[in-house]
């Protein structure tokens, strides 16, 4: 009954006060993953996606729920899993390879180590040649990489993704999305991938939980059928396009339960 | 036809380049000629007058005199000695005052209710004139080197405190937030974000403290000393030798313009190896 599961988000709800309002950002979030899954994300701006993200990542601590990886609480434990924001965030006064291997020092990885593990990535993924350059001399797609990267070599199984490829074009983006699908399945990571893209989301994912609007709260979740791997010609067939039409309707529809969305009531 | 209308074209469009290029050239040539015709100009100028007396020499001294005056106290007087105390009371206070100002600056990250509670005393030091201390650290530290030091420090430790502080509360929240998701502690941020992004603040404040510094070893050696460019001045003064005040001057600039390249020359390297600007600072 029970399936073996990598990370669990149980009854998760998180408010923020300010001004000594009240403001419910997630409202008992239950989702669990399995070991190895892309997990998509999807949901109106300011669902609480992020706020999820950094409850799972253990910066901010819910206030209701709890969070499980491994069988273990990881609620309120930063560094537990590998996370990656959604602007690429890397220090401008670092070097590409000083940036990639900063998560190693923090953990205390002697650096010569550090670097032994960073070049053959760095070497297999993209970046050769560029280890030397700083990110101001690098395209967003350059800096994305890297950035991923970094995420990668933190060495977490499971990594979230936030948004990564917002910023890019739209044919830098499918470059980004395949070589993404390349490392998922060199890794073997469990994924858990924030987005507003239905398209990424879909191209992306094994499963998709859909987001309501403030207070977040999960509508539903979709399975992915399409058969790995896959590639952009994926993206014309009828099954995605079928897919598709389902998220927008569950995104842009007004939602079929009118209770639950009448939570942002309590805002006053 | 069109072989030689594409051959004018890109003669043309060189030209036009070569031109941009010429005219950057030119303007430079012009503004260093400039220059030197000013700085010719006023010193001629200066000599001239004095000896037609249509300025007083007594009160002007001239060029000639001054030059003539600075080489003798250096080879047979103690100026060089002198030049020697100021700077070193100049550079102590220099360094120190901007190594602990960095210190003090970044210290406010620990602490916000700290950062809070010190800020307007921060405001309120800096506004007060240090220089108006002098007589104190006088009568504490002595007539001696110390208190020059003590003096050039205090006039630099609260400016870096201050820029070090603006570098702090400008750090990118999301680069903190990007090192606690990798499990950082506290320190690691530290070191790792909040100092590196800060250094071109500190950096900033460089320019400023080399002037303060020396101004705050000059009043402290004019209020009481037994060396220093600043007391030479001084005792010139007393004396009524106007000619050995205006080689005290002479010479200050010129320690001061020294000094002043020294410092951009340790920004240039501290930029080149431990910054990279990105837009900020």
């Amino acid at each position: 009954m029970i399936k073996p599961y990598k990370i669990k988000v149980e009854g998760v709800s998180k408010t923020f006060t300010s001004g000594g309002k009240v403001f419910p950002a997630l409202d008992d979030v239950n989702l669990t993953v399995e070991d190895g899954k892309f997990v998509s994300i999807i949901g109106p701006s300011g669902c609480g996606k992020s706020t999820m993200f950094n409850i799972i990542a253990g910066l901010t601590p819910p206030t209701g729920g709890d969070v499980f990886a491994d069988g273990e609480s990881i609620a309120g434990r930063a560094g537990y899993v590998g996370y990656m924001l959604q602007k690429d965030m890397l220090l401008p006064w670092r070097n590409i390879l000083d940036n990639i291997i900063l998560g190693l020092e923090v953990r205390g990885v002697p650096r010569k180590k550090a670097v032994g593990r960073a070049l053959p990535l760095i070497e297999k993924y993209g970046l050769k040649g560029f280890e030397k350059h700083y990110p101001d001399e690098l395209s967003g797609g350059m800096r994305q990489r890297a950035a991923l990267l970094r995420t990668l070599l933190y060495d977490r199984d499971i990594m979230l993704l936030d948004e990564p490829f917002g910023a890019l074009d739209a044919q830098t983006r499918l470059l980004m999305q395949n070589w993404l699908l390349e490392i998922w399945r060199d890794f073997g990571k469990t994924i858990l991938f924030v987005t507003h893209d239905i398209d990424e989301a879909i191209y992306l994912a094994d499963e998709i939980y859909v987001f309501t609007k403030r207070p977040g709260k999960i509508k539903a979740k979709i399975e992915v059928p399409i058969k790995r791997p896959r590639s952009a010609g994926d993206m014309t067939t009828p099954e995605f396009a079928g897919l598709k039409s389902t998220l927008l309707k569950l995104l842009f529809s007004a939602s079929p339960d009118g209770a639950e969305t009448a939570g942002g009531d309590e805002i006053d | 036809m069109t072989k030689s209308s594409k051959k004018y074209a890109c003669a043309r469009a060189k030209r036009f380049i070569y031109d941009d290029e010429h005219q950057i050239k030119k303007r430079k040539k012009i503004i260093a000629a400039g220059r030197i015709a000013v700085a010719v100009l006023i010193f001629a100028g200066w000599e001239f007058f004095t000896r037609i007396g249509l300025m007083d020499p007594y009160y002007w001294s001239c060029p000639s005199a001054i030059l003539k005056t600075t080489w003798e106290q250096l080879a047979h007087g103690s100026l060089s000695g002198d030049i020697a105390y100021t700077s070193a009371s100049a550079v102590i206070g220099f360094v120190t005052g901007t190594l602990f100002g960095a210190v003090l600056g970044l210290s406010f990250w620990w602490s916000k209710a700290y950062a809070g509670i010190s800020e307007p005393f921060l405001i309120v030091f800096n506004a007060l004139p240090k220089l108006a201390l002098g007589p104190v650290l006088v009568i504490m530290f002595g007539i001696g080197f110390f208190s020059k030091a003590v003096l050039a420090f205090l006039m630099t430790v609260v400016t870096t405190a201050i820029y070090a502080y603006g570098g702090v509360k400008s750090v990118d929240p999301a680069m903190e937030t990007l090192l606690y998701s990798l499990g950082a502690r506290r320190w690691q941020v530290f070191t790792k974000i909040v100092v590196p992004s800060s250094l071109p603040w500190i950096i900033s404040s460089l320019r400023v403290n080399i002037a303060l510094a020396l101004a705050g070893s000059i009043v402290g050696e004019f209020i009481s000393s037994e060396h220093g460019v600043g007391r030479m001045v001084i005792y010139a003064g007393t004396i009524l030798d106007i000619n050995l005040v205006w080689v005290g001057v002479f010479v200050l600039s010129v320690l001061s313009v020294v000094m002043y390249f020294c410092v951009v020359l340790l920004e240039k390297f501290l930029s080149r190896h431990f910054i990279r600007m990105n837009g900020q600072g």
